[in-house]
């Protein structure tokens, strides 16, 4: 199961936990989880077009840029982080 | 200076080639944006607004447009209705209405210089003599500069639809703080609790401009087919086109950008502003349009980066372990939504680990210019603080100040607040080559002099690149390539090509071509071409050493298993044949050889550097005199060691700035008092001392040849290495940049050293 | 439309006329007018040297000179910088030495530098950064441009250096310089 960290925004839907163990594949699945557990996260997550702007995921410490398509593995750690850019 | 990768395992990767693109740029031949001339073209100015808020209630063009040799005026009426749309740039989100406001304004101006209508004329003249004939209407409205006023509940509101975002969460009454940023790991209040000593302080620093030398520059053509070409100064031509495109309503592929030579970006060349509006301006009038901005349009209409009000404050135990951190940070976003927040908030602690710590950052709205990314975007401001308290930490302790960074140095393993964990990255190193450098071990001697030493951390990131390559009969390769050049990245990205193919750096012609010529690719800036675009070069250079592999068996009849490659030699069976001799022969075997790839790395690579300085501080003036500084950097690998010194030096350069000079200065109208080079003072050759390099590689695993990305890394630790050295100077610990003579005075006289 | 004043002046060597209004700078003329852009433009008020040139062998700032000034001056841009196609050696410095990054600054450099090492193959390098500090570069830091313009002196103190018939035999570029600027 991936280890899925809540960002600190989004432990008040989660009583105050600040990681899980779940089930998921695809970031999609991850935050469909996610949801199911602590309902409400997936409106924080998720716009009409993937990953909330201003959002960026984080599978072990590499940001994907494939959205909710982006491979978890059993094993990932996966973060909810602010998008950066760069100068 | 340096150690390098000169004279190890590779052939061209660590050479000092001259550069492609050089003998057009010394001698005044490369085509800038400002250098274009088209047949027919005509020239355009902008109307900027005097008040820093005002809502428009009219404008009247009629007598303008009457004005012989006026060709065409434009205002919002010109521009789409966008309703908060959210365009994804490859480098972050921008919301179109906004950026459709910033480019014209749409019901009100929110800072001084915001444009408000555009004029197309014969010349620059008379374009300027209409632009005074243009009537606006404005009903000034309060303006709020200072972002903790901006805060406060009651302050005049930029926007009344800006809500709050708490990553997804919004608040319900319309706020200037649209963004709030918060990190928590570890029990931190027990930490502190149990910490032997803690340090706390407040900090501010100004609003800096990116400062390059080109003013902002477009030119478009919107042909009679509905075609628009753009040629303009950017720091990427497919964002830029994807801006233009989204803007104006106009499907991408009708729209090519041709980017021309740049002069400096740094991060405010990203955004459009001229673009669109040269773009209407030439369908008015049917002829080609170039636009392009004063030095004092550039400073008051363009990205300055966020000035910020931050608090840090770190407990450590006796034994030299920090133990808990806590930051807030506040970062001005002029007058738009910034993106520099998060960065800032992810890099205030990178450096060091730290088991509990908390991070709260705000985004906030002023009427300023909107900002925009200025190198390491949202670092400079976050290390200044961290950094200066680090070492009053230190000081405390009784610690080495390089001791007590090694003994809490992030490495591999390191959970980041933010809470991914750093692969192997360089930062000890970094650390050690200070302690090792002639540098740290010369006594700094003399009066009123200092010695200051801070670290900075950086992301630098990968995204998309593409790029081909044709082989030419001589055994010479044209490559294409999208990233425009604004630092020597044609040369670093040809040799990337060149050590694949075995060939030298000379036989690899590189071209920057539009975004017709080339695949997608995001654009320069992240510390990203080197590394993504280098790794696009590299893999072209597989794919045509497949291929040649085809044609070497071809020639001989035999399998492509059975031929070997070693640099640039195809071999099999007893037969040797050279990579130029077997491109002499492409005609019989196939036909031309062409190579591509597209790539898209994922993740940071992780950029860290340690800067020294030894200053002297004129104890009546307050004058501080950069006497020797020696910039350290992990780099991974260094391409091209005098370009990469390049990055590291001129980076510095522009830290020394933000620490020593540069600032907005605003009055009480929110007018900026100092929109000249001359009174916004940056560095000139006489400010500064030679900067010393010292270039560390610690290969970064995820890239071909180890390469991480430069070009950010290098502005972050300088405001807080000197006001460290400052301290050692003086005695004085500054927390306000920049650190000019009468600041700097009074607090020398304050303390009464 | 603003009445034009006939100008004739001399420009890399050969002799120019061109009509201009009396608000035009000779920047506005140089790349305008008669198409060379090779000198920029970043500031448009001194403060950045971007548009340097020299007019009778001195570095000015040509945005603050007026077209309807160089009457019969004589005047060096960038683009006349190289001779026979071949770079002079502050370029072949700047190149070899990496001392430009994005470029932009770097014709105004060139001409300033040149200004000074045709007077004095041999600053020193306080001499040299006094020299460059009309210049403005944002993306060097300077340390490589200030090498580059030392590594110049050496070799034009060195072309000098020969004796000055078999320099003026050899043609070259330095010599050529030095006699111009010497006409003055
Ligand atoms: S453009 Fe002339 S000095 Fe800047
Ligand atoms: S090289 Fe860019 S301003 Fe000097």
């Amino acid at each position: 199961m991936a280890r899925v960290f809540i960002p600190a925004q989004w432990r008040d839907l989660s009583g105050g936990t600040a990681d899980v163990q779940l089930e998921g594949a695809t970031v999609a699945q991850i935050i469909d989880a996610l949801d199911a557990r602590f309902p409400g996260m997936a409106a924080r997550a998720r716009d009409e077009d993937g990953i909330a702007a201003g959002l960026a995921v984080s599978i072990d410490d590499v940001i994907t840029s494939r959205g909710l398509r982006a491979k978890v593995a059993a094993d990932s750690e996966v973060h909810f982080l602010p998008a950066i850019g760069g100068g | 200076m340096s150690s390098t990768t000169e004279g190890t395992k590779y052939k061209v990767i660590g050479t000092r080639p001259v550069r492609h693109d050089g003998a057009d740029k010394v001698t005044g031949r490369a085509v800038y944006g400002a250098d274009l001339r088209l047949s027919g073209m005509v020239r355009g100015r902008i109307l900027r607004s005097p008040h820093a808020h005002a809502r428009i209630k009219s404008i009247d063009t009629s007598a303008a447009e009457q004005l012989p040799g006026v060709l065409a005026v434009a205002t919002r009426n010109d521009l789409p209705n966008l309703k908060d749309k959210i365009a994804n740039l490859g480098e972050g989100a921008v919301n179109l209405a906004h950026l459709s406001a910033n480019v014209l304004a749409h019901d009100k101006a929110l800072y001084k210089g915001h444009a408000v209508a555009a004029v197309a004329a014969i010349n620059n003249h008379v374009a300027e003599e209409a632009l005074a004939l243009i009537k606006v209407d404005y009903e000034p409205l309060p303006a709020v500069m200072d972002l903790t006023e901006a805060m406060r509940d009651g302050a005049p509101l930029l926007h009344d639809d800006v809500h709050t975002n708490s990553m997804g969460k919004k608040s319900e009454k319309p706020s200037n703080i649209s963004t709030h940023i918060h990190f928590e790991t570890g029990d931190v209040d027990d930490a502190f609790a149990k910490a032997d000593v803690i340090v706390e302080r407040e900090f501010r620093t100004a609003s800096v401009h990116q400062g390059y030398i080109e003013p902002h520059v477009a030119t478009a053509l919107w042909n009679a087919d509905g075609h628009l070409t753009v040629w303009c100064a950017t720091q990427g031509s497919f964002t830029a086109r994807q801006q233009t495109s989204e803007l104006l309503q106009i499907p991408v592929s009708r729209v090519t950008v041709v980017p021309c030579e740049i002069g400096g970006g740094f991060g405010g060349k990203i955004a459009v502003y001229l673009e669109p509006v040269a773009a209407i301006l030439s369908r008015k009038c049917g002829r080609p349009v170039q636009l392009v901005m004063n030095r004092d349009e550039v400073f008051e209409g363009t990205g300055p980066t966020p000035g910020s009000a931050t608090r840090v404050k770190l407990g450590a135990t006796n034994d030299g372990k920090l133990v808990a951190g806590e930051a807030w940070l506040a970062y001005d976003a002029g007058a738009f939504p910034g993106g520099m927040i998060g960065p800032g908030c992810m890099c205030v602690f990178s450096c060091y680990e730290f088991p509990n710590a908390r991070v709260d950052g705000y985004d906030v709205l002023v009427n300023k210019p909107k900002t925009q990314a200025y190198r390491a975007p949202g670092a400079t401001q976050a290390a200044f603080a961290c950094e200066t308290v680090i070492d009053e930490l230190a000081e405390r302790l009784g610690v080495d100040p390089i001791e007590f960074r090694l003994n809490n140095a992030a490495k591999e393993g390191t959970r980041r607040v933010d809470g991914p964990v750093y692969p192997r990255v360089g930062l000890v190193e970094t650390l050690e080559a200070a302690r090792n450098s002639e540098h740290w071990k010369t006594p700094l001697e003399g009066p009123h002099r200092g010695r200051g030493i801070a670290s900075g951390y950086w992301f630098n990131i990968g995204l998309k690149s593409s790029a081909a390559a044709n082989v030419n009969p001589d055994g010479t390769v044209s490559l294409i390539e999208g990233s425009t050049d604004i630092g020597g990245t044609r040369a670093s990205i040809a040799m990337q090509l060149a050590e694949t193919l075995g060939i030298r750096a000379e036989d690899v012609k590189p071209r920057v071509a539009d975004t017709d010529g080339v695949g997608y690719t995001d654009v320069t800036g992240g510390s990203r071409v080197t590394f993504a675009t280098g790794m696009a070069a590299h893999e072209v250079g597989l794919d045509i050493q497949r291929q040649m592999t085809e044609r070497a068996a071809a020639l001989w009849e035999c399998d492509v298993e059975s031929v070997e490659v070693e640099g640039n030699t195809y071999k099999a069976n007893g037969n040797s044949i050279t990579f130029a001799e077997l491109a002499g022969k492409l005609g019989q075997t196939g036909g031309p050889v062409v190579g591509r790839a597209a790539v898209d790395p994922q993740g940071s690579s992780h950029g860290f550097g340690t800067h020294l300085v030894d200053v002297e501080v004129d104890p009546d003036t307050a004058k501080v005199t950069i006497l020797r500084y020696t910039a350290i950097q992990d780099v991974g690998t260094a391409i091209h060691p005098a370009y990469v010194e390049g990055q590291m030096q001129g980076g510095a350069v522009q830290g020394i700035g933000w620490a020593l000079n540069e600032e907005y200065f605003f009055d009480d109208q929110g007018h900026m008092q100092n929109a000249s080079y001359l009174d916004y003072r940056m560095p000139t050759s006489l400010d500064v001392p030679m900067i010393d390099t010292i270039i560390v590689e610690v290969p970064n695993p995820a890239h071909p040849f180890g390469v991480r990305g430069v070009g950010e890394t290098p502005i972050i630790a300088p405001p807080a290495a000197i006001a460290n050295a400052i301290h050692g100077a003086t005695g004085v610990r500054m927390h306000e940049l920049p650190m000019s003579p009468p600041r700097l005075w009074a607090q020398m006289n304050k303390n009464g050293s | 439309m603003a009445k034009k004043t006939h100008v004739t002046t001399t420009i890399n060597g050969q002799q120019v006329e061109f009509l201009c209004e009396a608000r035009q700078s000779l920047l506005e003329v140089l790349r305008d007018v008669l198409h060379l852009t090779g000198s920029k433009e970043g500031c448009n008020n001194g403060n950045c040297g971007a548009c340097t040139v020299l007019l009778d062998g001195l570095p000015v700032d040509s945005c603050l000179v007026l077209g309807v000034e160089v009457e019969a001056a004589e005047i060096t841009t960038i683009e006349g910088v190289a001779q026979d196609s071949c770079l002079h050696p502050i370029q072949q410095c700047f190149l070899e030495d990496a001392a430009l990054q994005c470029g932009v600054c770097t014709p105004g450099f060139i001409m300033t530098a040149k200004a000074l090492l045709d007077r004095d193959p041999n600053p020193s390098e306080e001499e040299i950064r006094f020299q460059l500090a009309g210049n403005l570069c944002r993306c060097t830091g300077y340390d490589k441009i200030v090498r580059a313009v030392q590594d110049a002196g050496q070799i034009m103190g060195n072309q000098r250096g020969a004796t000055s018939a078999a320099a003026q035999a050899n043609g070259s570029r330095a010599s050529k310089a030095k006699a111009r600027a010497g006409s003055k």
